[in-house]
C-alpha cells in the first residue's frame, strides 16, 4: 500500500545519483520481510516517473530470502514463504536475521553504453 | 525485535570486497563491506554503462526519524507510535488515558487521518495540543505517517510545554510498522473482535511494538474469541511483549495501562 511512497524516495535517490545521465534500468534488492509487493511496486515507478527523465526506466527487482541463526539451537535456517519465524529445527522463536529485510537500490544502468549489460 | 532496528543492508555478512561491485550477478547478496552503506554514493561512478549506489530506501526516512527523535530527546518529551486497524479503540484509549491524568495538557498528539479533523476533534475537546496530519494528497491519501510527515507537525507543538507525546498512526496493520517515525516506543491496540489469528497475519506490525492494548474486553462474553490462542499467536511473532487487558469504553484495565506508561522510559 506504501509502494507509491516508496517509489518517490526511489526517484530522489536515482535522480541523485544519475544526474542528468539516462537511466534504463534500476537494480533493487528486496528482502522477503519487507511488506513490499514487487508488481505494484512496478505498476507505481510507471505512474511516478511518466512524464519524467525517468519514464521508461525498468525496475530490476531481486528477491532475497529470509534466512536465520537460531539463538536456541544453533541452526541456520531458511525460512520460505512465511512471515512467522519459527527455527525449522526446533521451532524457537529466538532466531537473529541474517538477511530478508533488504531493501536498497544497488546499481543503475544507463542508455548510450552500447554494450551488453546481461 | 523491533522492525526498526533495520538490518537491511546485509551488514550480516563482512566480506571484505571492494567497490567492484557492477558485475554483480554472481547470485551472491552479501558482498558490500557495511561502510559502503551509509550516506550518499552518488559519487561512485564506476564506469560509463552502469552506475553502483548501494542505498537504504529507508535511509531518508530514517535519518528524518533520528533528527525527531534527538528534538523529543532535548525536550524531555517521551514519544509514543500507536498503530491498529481502523477501529480497535485508539482515539477511544486515549481519550481515557487524558481524562486519567491531572494535566492533559502536558499530552500531545499527532494525529493522523487521510481525510477529516474527526478523531483531533474528540481529542482536543478533553485537553490535549493536538497536532493535525491529513494525509490525503495526489493519489486519495496516505496509508501512514512517516518522519517528514511527523517533523511537521512537532513545528506546530509546543514541545517545551510537554511530557507525552503520542504518535496517533493511520489505522492500518501494514504500512506504518515500516516507517520509523522518531518515537521512543510503539505501542499497538488490538480489539478482540479482530480475530486471533491477527499476529500471524501481519507479524511485522506485531513484532515492531513493546506493548499490546488488548481493548473491547467488555465484549468477550459475547463473542467466540479464544484469548489463550491469542496470546499464543502473539507470543510466537515477538516473544515476551508486554500485554494490557482493557475496554476503552468502561475504563476496565486502563489502570495497568497507565503503569505501563509511568514505567515507559525515553
Amino acid at each position: 500500500m506504501h509502494e507509491l511512497s516508496l517509489c518517490n524516495s526511489i526517484q530522489q535517490v536515482v535522480n541523485r545519483a544519475a544526474g542528468d545521465r539516462t537511466v534504463t534500468v534500476v537494480h533493487l534488492r528486496l528482502g522477503r520481510l519487507r511488506q513490499v509487493v514487487p508488481d505494484t511496486l512496478r505498476y507505481c515507478w510507471d505512474l511516478v516517473t511518466a512524464d519524467s527523465p525517468l519514464a521508461g526506466s525498468e525496475l530490476a527487482i531481486e528477491s532475497v530470502a529470509v534466512s536465520a541463526r537460531c539463538n536456541a539451537c544453533a541452526a541456520g535456517t531458511t525460512i520460505a514463504d512465511t512471515l512467522v519465524l519459527l527455527c525449522c529445527e526446533c521451532g524457537s522463536p529466538d532466531l537473529e536475521l541474517l538477511t530478508g529485510e533488504e531493501f536498497l537500490i544497488t546499481t543503475l544502468d544507463l542508455a548510450d553504453s552500447g554494450a551488453d549489460l546481461g | 525485535m523491533g522492525r526498526f532496528h533495520r538490518h537491511d543492508d546485509d551488514t550480516g555478512h563482512g566480506h571484505g570486497h571492494g567497490h567492484g561491485h557492477e558485475h554483480e550477478h554472481d547470485g551472491g547478496h552479501s558482498h558490500e563491506p557495511e561502510a559502503d552503506l551509509h550516506g550518499d554514493h552518488s559519487g561512485y561512478a564506476t564506469g560509463a554503462d552502469r552506475i553502483v549506489v548501494l542505498e537504504r530506501i529507508f535511509d531518508e526516512n530514517d535519518r528524518r526519524a533520528a533528527e525527531n527523535r534527538e528534538r523529543l530527546d532535548r525536550a524531555g518529551v517521551l514519544t509514543l507510535n500507536l498503530m491498529s486497524s481502523p477501529g480497535a479503540g485508539k482515539t477511544t484509549v486515549l481519550e481515557r488515558t487524558l481524562a486519567a491524568v491531572p494535566d492533559p495538557g502536558r499530552i500531545g498528539i499527532i494525529e493522523g487521518d487521510i481525510e477529516t479533523s474527526i478523531d483531533a476533534d474528540r481529542l482536543s475537546a478533553v485537553g490535549a495540543r493536538v497536532s493535525l496530519l491529513n494525509t490525503a494528497n495526489g493519489f486519495g491519501g496516505e496509508c501512514h505517517l512517516d518522519a517528514p510527515m511527523v517533523a511537521n507537525a512537532l513545528d506546530r507543538l509546543d514541545l517545551e510545554g510537554l511530557d507525552l507525546l503520542f504518535v496517533e498512526n493511520v489505522g492500518n496493520l501494514v504500512c506504518p510498522a515500516e516507517f520509523d517515525v522518531g518515537a521512543h516506543r510503539s505501542v499497538m491496540v488490538y480489539a478482540i473482535t479482530e480475530g486471533e489469528e491477527k499476529p500471524l497475519k501481519y507479524p511485522v506490525m506485531f513484532r515492531a511494538v513493546d506493548a499490546v492494548i488488548v481493548n473491547k474486553m467488555d465484549l468477550l462474553p459475547h463473542l467466540d474469541f479464544d484469548l489463550e490462542l491469542f496470546e499464543k499467536n502473539l507470543q510466537t511473532v515477538n516473544p515476551g511483549v508486554e500485554t494490557i487487558q482493557v475496554s476503552a469504553r468502561t475504563g476496565t484495565g486502563m489502570d495497568a495501562w497507565l503503569a505501563w506508561l509511568r514505567r515507559a522510559e525515553r
